[in-house]
């Protein structure tokens, strides 16, 4: 079974997402191609022939491809579908954003937040807040799956694949490109790092978070949050973990004045270690906690700096 | 401009469900249940447009069986004009909810379509960009800021490295994200007005759309349970711990 790939990339930088959605399409014993759209992604192109796996990379370049937005892009999938029998992208914004559109398109179901592939139409997949896993059969004539990359590795940089380029172009009378806020930060993605150490409402305020940041710099860690201090307006939208923000599942999760609620829960509970910081015993992060260390995080914070 | 907002009947957020004996769903018998929180940021959405004076009429729809009318209801009393239940008793899939949906803008021709970006059972997080994409229809999903001028959404999205502003032709799908807005409670009095406000029940039969169920689950299983750790008495015993036993930093 052929599978083409959605490739995510930002400033000529292919993302990590595409190493791992090839270690997944690895399971259909087909030829895997990768399609990379946007304005100006020769240099991605040539990232994604390294990667082992690759049998062949798409390159469409077009004005009409910038911002990745959703409206054309579905276009110049649907006219390439008819080659494949799977498509893949990552459970990432653009990618949800993105592959629903497609299906429809395509007529076909779309699978979300895929973790494990059993056989060619049957998947594994977390619902309700991942309280709950369910292993789903696709009866639909082809596969269209987003992927939780977490739950897979990456391939490594030993391919060498051919890169075609294509001349569809469908103009977009429908959306505009306004602007985009980026949150900068010299600091690893939240979905990447290997360390992650994330504050909730416990923090109080948004200047409150460089007690995180000391320990995040001798960490090598991402800053996380949960919803409430998000909404709080503590921190950027981005730095949300959970059910309906990011998935994690980093080596070390650190919970800061993070109460540990289902939704917080559903988006860093397969983290390998995690701690817990909370000045309420009865916390429910306490459950899912390897270590618990009960008391006032302003009490705490500056000396797990110290020590590290 | 009429808005349509589609709604889904789904457990509420406090429930931690569980997995039923057989492993074939989850246990919903005496479960509270009620508006998708996404759903209801998108009617709340749609009702501020009315109460602006951009929009004349909200119209709420849901699928599903007849009890989904208690959520309809709750709907009313926030504010929406009319509802209809599309009724169905078997659950259709993904694909089928949005070829009901496109059916029912064909009738009602909406200028604006607002949904929740995700119902928190299915964690699907599909319908509103399949409904885009059947109806032809430009989309901003994951919206946190909402305006309508001249004949254009302008959509402000949650996206992984930030936000991301889009200008949408109209008609236009929008999907909430949590920021949108923050929903209002039913006050007394518009609860009772809701019951006099009009429920359209319309039999999916009737509306001469085919509806499958290509995606069927063949078992659903508890997550990998996930023991309660120990409790530190120091920071210097946790720096220890995380070290010499988790060997986790360095
Ligand atoms: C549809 C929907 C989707 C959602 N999606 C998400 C999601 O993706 N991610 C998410 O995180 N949430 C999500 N939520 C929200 C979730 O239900 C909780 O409201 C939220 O996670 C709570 O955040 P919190 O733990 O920071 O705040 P709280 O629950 O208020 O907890 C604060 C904690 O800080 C502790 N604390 C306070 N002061 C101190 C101190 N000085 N020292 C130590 N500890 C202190 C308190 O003991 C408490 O445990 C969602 C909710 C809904 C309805």
């Amino acid at each position: 079974m052929n599978v083409l790939i959605y490739a995510e990339h930002e400033h000529g930088q292919l993302k990590g997402e595409t190493a791992k959605l090839l270690s997944a399409a690895e399971r259909f014993a087909g030829e895997s191609h990768v399609l990379v759209a946007g304005d100006n992604c020769q240099a991605v192109a040539e990232q994604v022939a390294h990667l082992a796996g690759v049998s062949k990379v798409l390159v469409a370049e077009h004005s009409c491809y910038a911002h990745q937005l959703a409206e054309p892009v579905s276009q110049l999938i649907e006219q390439l579908a008819s080659d494949y029998d799977v498509i893949l992208a990552a459970s990432t914004t653009t990618g949800k954003n993105l592959l629903p559109r497609v299906a429809a398109l395509l007529d076909v179901n779309q699978i979300s937040d895929v973790i494990e592939i059993q056989t060619a139409d049957t998947f594994v997949r977390p619902f309700y807040a991942g309280n709950a896993i369910a292993t789903v059969k696709s009866l639909d004539s082809k596969k269209v799956l987003t992927i939780r990359t977490a739950a897979f590795d990456s391939v490594l940089n030993t391919g060498q694949a051919e890169i075609v380029s294509l001349d569809k172009v469908f103009e977009n009378g429908q959306s505009r490109f306004i602007d985009e806020t980026q949150t900068k930060s010299a600091r690893p993605e939240l979905t990447a790092a290997d360390v992650i150490i994330s504050g909730g409402r416990g923090m109080q305020s948004g200047e409150n978070f460089v007690l995180l940041e000391g320990i995040a710099d001798k960490l090598g860690a991402a800053i996380g949050a949960s919803r409430a201090a998000v909404d709080a307006g503590f921190v950027p939208n981005d730095l949300q973990v959970g059910q309906t923000g990011k998935i994690v599942a980093p080596n070390l999760y650190i919970a800061v004045g993070i109460s540990g609620a289902i939704q917080h829960l559903a988006g860093m509970k397969d983290s390998k270690i995690i701690v817990a910081i909370n000045k309420d015993e009865d916390a429910p992060i306490f459950q899912v906690a390897d270590y618990g260390l009960v008391g006032d995080l302003f009490e705490i914070l500056p000396q797990l700096e110290a020590q590290l | 401009m009429k808005i349509l907002v589609p709604i889904k009947r789904v457990v509420d957020y406090n429930v931690k469900v569980k997995v039923n004996r057989e492993e074939t769903g989850v246990d919903l018998t005496n479960v509270k249940m009620a508006i998708n929180p996404f759903c209801e940021i998108a009617l709340e959405e749609a009702i501020r447009l009315k109460e602006k004076g951009i929009a004349s009429e909200v119209v709420t729809v849901s699928i599903g069986p007849q009890v989904c009318q208690e959520q309809l209801r709750t709907g009313l009393a926030l504010g929406a004009d009319r509802a209809i239940l599309i009724e169905s008793e078997q659950a259709p899939d993904a694909l089928s909810i949005a070829k009901l949906l496109r059916q029912v803008v064909e009738n009602e021709q909406p200028g604006l379509v607002i949904l929740g970006k995700q119902a928190i059972d299915s964690d699907n997080n599909q319908t509103g960009q399949m409904l885009a994409a059947l109806l032809g229809w430009p989309q901003g999903t994951f919206a946190s800021k909402l305006e309508v001028k001249d004949n254009e959404a302008w959509v402000t999205r949650e996206v992984d490295g930030g936000l991301q502003t889009l200008a949408l032709t109209l008609p236009a799908i929008v999907t909430t994200d949590l920021r949108l807005n923050e929903p209002r409670y039913a006050s007394l009095p518009n609860i009772m007005k809701a019951k006099r406000k009009p429920i359209d029940v319309i039999a999916v039969a009737d509306l001469g759309i085919a509806v499958n169920s290509n995606v069927q689950t063949i078992k659903v299983t508890p997550p990998a349970k996930r023991e309660a750790g120990i409790k530190v008495a120091s920071v210097a015993e946790l720096v220890e711990k995380l070290k010499n036993e988790a060997k986790v930093i360095g």
